[in-house]
């Protein structure tokens, strides 16, 4: 087992050293971009005392190279600075925004795998069948069209013509369980079907792939039934594409749902992210940026985990 | 290339081909003519487009086709100014993004070796952020003029196209007839365009239609976030966000260019796949 | 069971999605536990004819015509249901690539013993005590834990009995066997064909033999079909076939392994003595192309150590060796592809430098690189023209009219229709494109051409021909050959010199007649005797002279 776990230490690795080569990045773009900082942030009108303040509060007098040290120190101290809109600091607001964010994320993570497993590989029992050309054809849809698009049109049908739920996903601090998931459909749904698209195409482009291969053949001319086929020989070795493929929507998902959280007004991370970069917000900006940013590479990091563990050839030394 | 077929004996012959019935519905006409309300829109739209001339939300009737929006302006003429805008900006922005993620991706497959890694090592890193994070980072610094909007998603996105060319050349590269160019001593820059690049440009065509419909998508979700084109220039994603508060009132008005965006996404992806399959026709 | 052929196939036409025949007009019956060898060139139909036998079709083809009969069933008439249930039970198959035909993600025994057991056969336990009783048969080792392993876990030669003891696993009453030798080495192969042969005779199977090889076919089969572009040539019993073959091809096939070439006299070693004969006797004539301890690694590997050998003006000098012996290495350190290698190449007296973009485009022109793969060689975007003219263009800066006149010329050279300069290489056939391959390396007018086993993916018929146009250029031009192949015969044909490589090594250099005669390296005996020959009983005359250690 001694060449998985060098593996899978030297993947670990390489994802720490990109976490914080991308820190550093989000950090210095603002530093690399050309121009005034601050004049930039606060516009042409700005007065000397405005430009001066936020020179101070940004400590924009210092090299470069400590203030990313400090602000690095900071942040693993779980201090991220105070936002330039409110000055209240950047974690007690982005916590319980980005605890919600998760929350819905995952929400529709758990209904869309599922979902996609299932219809990926009855599609790809029948390549060519009824239902894999109705899937095919739905996701070819739900690909091409905006998240808002969905967000909207599920809005105009459930909430404004039949009155079952909630338009605007209002969460207070006195609902009910049941109350909340209420609130949460509408987004969740539209959340699902934007990622289920991606992940059933790829899943049932994955499973055709192996099902291409020459064993199948052999297993067919052995006179197996193909659902033994499809079940015993192709799935193991679909098993690593198809966590590869779950990995990558689930990126899906973090984009797609700062949209989402837009459109159902939601107060999740993403809300947050573009109201601060509408008020040019840095702290709060870049926070909110790195939190997001992590979350991609650690599913990343655990796709690639996993499809090395899965893989049979590093099996049995 | 043989898939395993099933184990029927004979397999359905391939159906007739009805022309006319394909065309229709491989996408091209309906890319077409939104590129031609794109091309021809000053001259084509019957109202200003930042003209008022209704109230808001008008229904739809003789002189508004698609009634007005929420500022009281003629939603059909607004629909096709925002054609043209959108579509410049994705154009523009899919064009830089191919140009340089192409060059870069054949180059560093051509090259090989440390150049080869060393590249595709901090593409890697750029592509471990979202396309939408990097862009909302960048934008509220830059803020959102057209040129930054051009280049940051320019940029961003040549990295994606760079994976896919890589990939492609790299395809090409293993094959003897470019290991015959080299030990002819042809240089780089032949190896690239009289080489690579004629076998490549089946997969690049197809990549560039796809590449063209996520960017255009991303547009439209930045102007509907309120950070991409600004008003009152007219653009589909701004479009959605000014009308969208019509939607409690029970009218469609952010459904028309909510439509259209995708109504030309979808177009461009049916082209995309019909060319792929012609493609793959012997 | 019905009495009469347990497999009668009569008039079977398959075509493809586009059209175009891929066999046609094919019948044959076979007789319960006879043997029928299917003979041909890759593309010839015979894997499609063995397909067929199971009812199955690959990738967009159909059955457009003909009846396949199994033991009295008309194959295809039957359900998917039906044809399931005679897959693997009635009929089996064993594949080319055993390493392609097995699931990596299983065990070997969980593969094997899957079918019987699916099949209602028999228990799960009994299954494996079957399989590892077969596993004892084949001579494979540990035959008790072989099992457990995975396919990438153990060799070709094994994983090839692995898969010919899945086959046999439901008892079938016919195996269709597809080209199960041809990946193996010359050496390998004599134990699988030997097991192979010894396993069907055992159980009374009938077996549908495939392959390109007349020789390995021979040893095994009882009567023989010989296909060529999907059509029927000759048919009857196997020694009938090697005594008097009747047609054009069937007489090619035989003359390739015995060495006779076609138009001219026999090529025995009389012939090749003759030719270094007609060298000029004078003491070694100035090396063209000289090596000196060459050396390649890769990583902790050493694919080739210390090969010396001189190359003289319009002389053959063959390399042999078995995959994996060291001399695609060889071949491509020579032409600058493999730049880290150590050792000294020198063209004319000048030494080149190891890597080919520190060569200049002098010694680049001089030295030409024709490969085995005509298909991966040309660029498929261009035509032949420019593909042929290019090196005239870049290395004597032919234009216009010039340069179209050079590329006829070329093209008339090696015997092409000039007309073809303005054809993509796609709508050529195989020989065509490779002869345009050496038409673009004599655009360059080089000294020395190797050779990367040019002929090896060739029809017998048009491998010859290639031959011929080959020494037909070396008299004409003074060209000199470094010939890489794996085909004894084929050194023998055209080699003045040959140099036998093993496992990296050089173990014998010198003139062909003699290194075949004299067979000092225990390898190069090894080589020879493991030559398949046209004979019946060659097979077991070799295993048993293996087996008796005086011989050694």
């Amino acid at each position: 087992m001694a060449g998985v776990t060098r593996l899978i230490a030297a993947r670990v690795g390489m994802g720490l050293v990109t976490l914080v080569v991308i820190s550093a990045l989000l950090f210095f773009a603002t530093d690399l971009l050309p121009g005034d900082v601050a004049a930039a942030l606060l516009g042409p009108q700005a007065t000397p005392e405005a430009l001066a303040t936020i020179r101070a509060t940004l400590s924009l007098g210092d090299p470069a190279g400590m203030r990313y040290v400090h602000w690095l120190v900071g942040v693993l101290h779980g201090d991220f600075g105070r936002s330039l809109a409110t000055g209240r600091s950047v974690v007690t607001v982005l916590l319980p925004r980005f605890a919600n964010t998760l929350a819905l994320a995952g929400l529709a993570a758990l209904v869309s795998v599922p979902l996609a497993l299932g219809l990926g590989l009855a599609a790809a029992m029948r390549p060519g069948g009824r239902l894999d050309r109705l899937v095919s054809t739905l996701c070819l849809v739900t690909i091409s069209v905006p998240e808002f698009f969905i967000g909207y049109l599920l809005i105009l049908i459930f909430s404004v013509q039949l009155g079952w739920l909630p338009s605007l996903a209002v969460l207070s601090g006195g609902m009910s369980f049941v109350q909340r998931l209420g609130a949460v459909t509408l987004p969740v749904i539209t959340l699902v079907l934007v990622v289920l698209a991606h992940m059933l195409r790829m899943t049932r482009a994955a499973l055709l792939s192996v099902m291409a291969a020459p064993y199948i053949e052999t297993a067919l001319l052995k006179g197996l039934r193909r659902r033994t086929v499809v079940l015993r020989h192709a799935l193991p070795n679909a098993a690593a594409p198809i966590i590869a493929v779950i990995a990558l929507n689930l990126g899906y998902l973090v984009v797609g749902v700062v949209v989402v959280e837009v459109v159902f007004v939601y107060p999740g991370a993403g809300q947050l992210m573009v109201d601060a970069v509408g008020k040019r917000d840095l702290p709060l900006v870049q926070a909110c940026g790195l939190a997001f940013a992590t979350t991609y590479v650690i599913l990343n990091l655990i796709a690639d985990v996993v499809a090395i563990l899965v893989n049979p050839r590093l099996r049995a030394a | 290339m043989s898939a395993a077929r099933g184990p029927s004996p004979e397999s359905r012959p391939s159906g007739a081909s009805r022309g006319w019935l394909r065309f229709a519905a491989s996408g091209a006409p309906l890319v077409a003519l939104i590129l031609a309300a794109a091309a021809l829109a000053p001259w084509v739209a019957p109202y200003g487009e930042a003209q008022f001339v209704g109230g808001v939300w008008d229904p739809p009737n003789l002189q508004h086709w698609l009634g007005t929006d929420n500022l009281g302006r003629d939603m059909f003429t607004r629909l096709l100014f925002g054609a043209r805008n959108t579509v410049t900006l994705a154009a523009l922005a899919t064009v830089l993004a191919f140009g340089l993620g192409v060059t870069l991706g054949f180059c560093a497959a051509a090259v090989g070796g440390w150049v080869d890694a060393l590249v595709s090592r901090a593409i890697e890193i750029l592509l471990s952020v979202p396309v939408l994070i990097s862009a909302l980072m960048v934008l509220s610094v830059l803020g959102n003029s057209l040129p930054v909007l051009i280049a940051t998603i320019g940029l961003l996105e040549s990295t994606r196209v760079y994976t896919i060319a890589r990939a492609v050349a790299r395809g090409i590269v293993v094959r003897e007839f470019v290991a015959a160019a080299r030990l002819r001593g042809e240089g780089l820059a032949w190896v690239l365009v009289r080489e690579i690049l004629p076998n490549a440009l089946a997969p690049l065509a197809a990549e560039g239609g796809l590449r063209f419909s996520f960017i255009f998508l991303f547009v439209a979700s930045l102007s509907f976030l309120g950070l991409g084109i600004q008003p009152p220039a007219a653009d589909w994603g701004s479009m959605v966000r000014e009308n969208a508060q019509a939607i409690n009132f029970g009218l469609a008005a952010p459904l028309y260019p909510a439509t259209a965006i995708a109504l030309l996404t979808i177009g461009v992806n049916r082209l995309v796949d019909h060319y792929l399959a012609a493609e793959a026709r012997p | 069971m019905t009495a009469g052929p347990l497999l009668s196939i009569e008039g079977l036409c398959v075509h493809s999605a586009t059209g175009v025949a891929i066999v046609e007009a094919i019948s044959l019956e076979l007789a319960r536990g006879e043997v029928l060898g299917l003979i041909g060139e890759s593309g010839a139909g015979k894997s499609t004819i063995g397909l067929a036998a199971l009812g199955h079709v690959r990738g967009d083809c159909r059955i457009t015509a003909g009846r396949i009969v199994l033991d009295g069933m008309d194959l295809r008439l039957q359900s998917t249901e039906g044809l399931r249930r005679l897959r693997g039970r009635r009929v089996a198959y064993v594949a080319q690539s055993a390493a392609a035909a097995f699931n990596p993600a299983l065990r070997l025994i969980d593969q094997i013993c899957e079918g019987p057991v699916r099949h209602g056969l028999m228990s799960r336990r009994e299954a494996e005590a079957r399989t590892i009783d077969n596993f004892r048969v084949l001579g494979l080792p540990d035959p008790a834990h072989f099992g457990r392993r995975y396919a990438h876990q153990v060799s070709g030669g094994q994983l090839q009995r692995a898969m010919a003891v899945m086959a046999m696993s439901c008892g079938p009453d016919l195996l269709v066997l597809d080209e199960p030798t041809t990946a193996l080495d010359v050496t390998t192969q004599i134990d699988v064909l030997a097991h192979l042969k010894e396993l069907i005779a055992g159980a009374g199977t009938a077996a549908l033999y495939i392959s390109h090889d007349l020789a390995v076919v021979a040893q095994i089969a009882d009567r023989l079909l010989v296909l060529r572009h999907g059509r029927l040539v000759e048919t009857g019993p196997t020694e009938e076939i090697l005594a008097r073959p009747q047609t054009a091809y069937a007489r090619a096939l035989v003359a390739e392994r015995t060495g006779v070439a076609l138009a001219q006299p026999a090529q025995t070693d009389a012939a090749s003595a003759s030719r270094e004969a007609s060298r000029p006797a004078t003491a070694v004539p100035a090396a063209i192309l000289d090596v000196q301890g060459l050396a390649v690694r890769y990583g902790r590997q050493d694919a080739l150590s210390d090969a010396s050998f001189a190359l003289a003006p319009g002389e053959t000098l063959a390399v042999i060796g078995e995959s994996g012996s060291g001399k695609t290495s060889l071949a491509y350190a020579v032409c600058g592809l493999v730049p880290g290698h150590a050792g000294r190449v020198s063209l004319g007296g000048t030494p080149l430098a190891p890597g080919y973009a520190d060569r200049n485009r002098e010694q680049l022109r001089r030295l030409q690189l024709v490969f085995q793969l005509p298909d991966v060689a040309l660029n498929p975007r261009q035509r032949i023209g420019s593909l042929v003219g290019r090196p005239a263009q870049f290395y004597f800066g032919m234009r216009g009219a010039a340069l179209a006149q050079r590329v006829a010329e070329l093209l008339g050279l090696v015997g092409l229709d000039p007309a073809l300069a303005a054809r993509r290489p796609g709508e050529l056939s195989g020989g065509q494109k490779q002869r345009v391959c050496i038409a673009r390396a004599l655009a360059a007018e080089p000294d020395v051409l190797v050779c990367d086993e040019v002929t090896a993916a060739l029809d017998p018929l048009i491998a010859e021909q290639i031959l011929q146009l080959q020494r037909r250029l070396q008299e004409q031009l003074g060209l000199a050959y470094l010939f890489i192949t794996h085909d004894l015969a084929t050194v023998r044909r055209i080699a003045h010199r040959v140099l036998v490589l093993w496992r990296g090594r050089v173990v014998a250099l010198g003139p062909t007649g003699h290194v075949l005669r004299e067979r000092e390296h225990p390898y190069v005996r090894q080589l020879c005797a493991s030559e398949p020959k046209m004979r019946r009983g060659w097979l077991e005359e070799t295993l048993a002279r293996r087996a008796d250690p005086s011989t050694v």
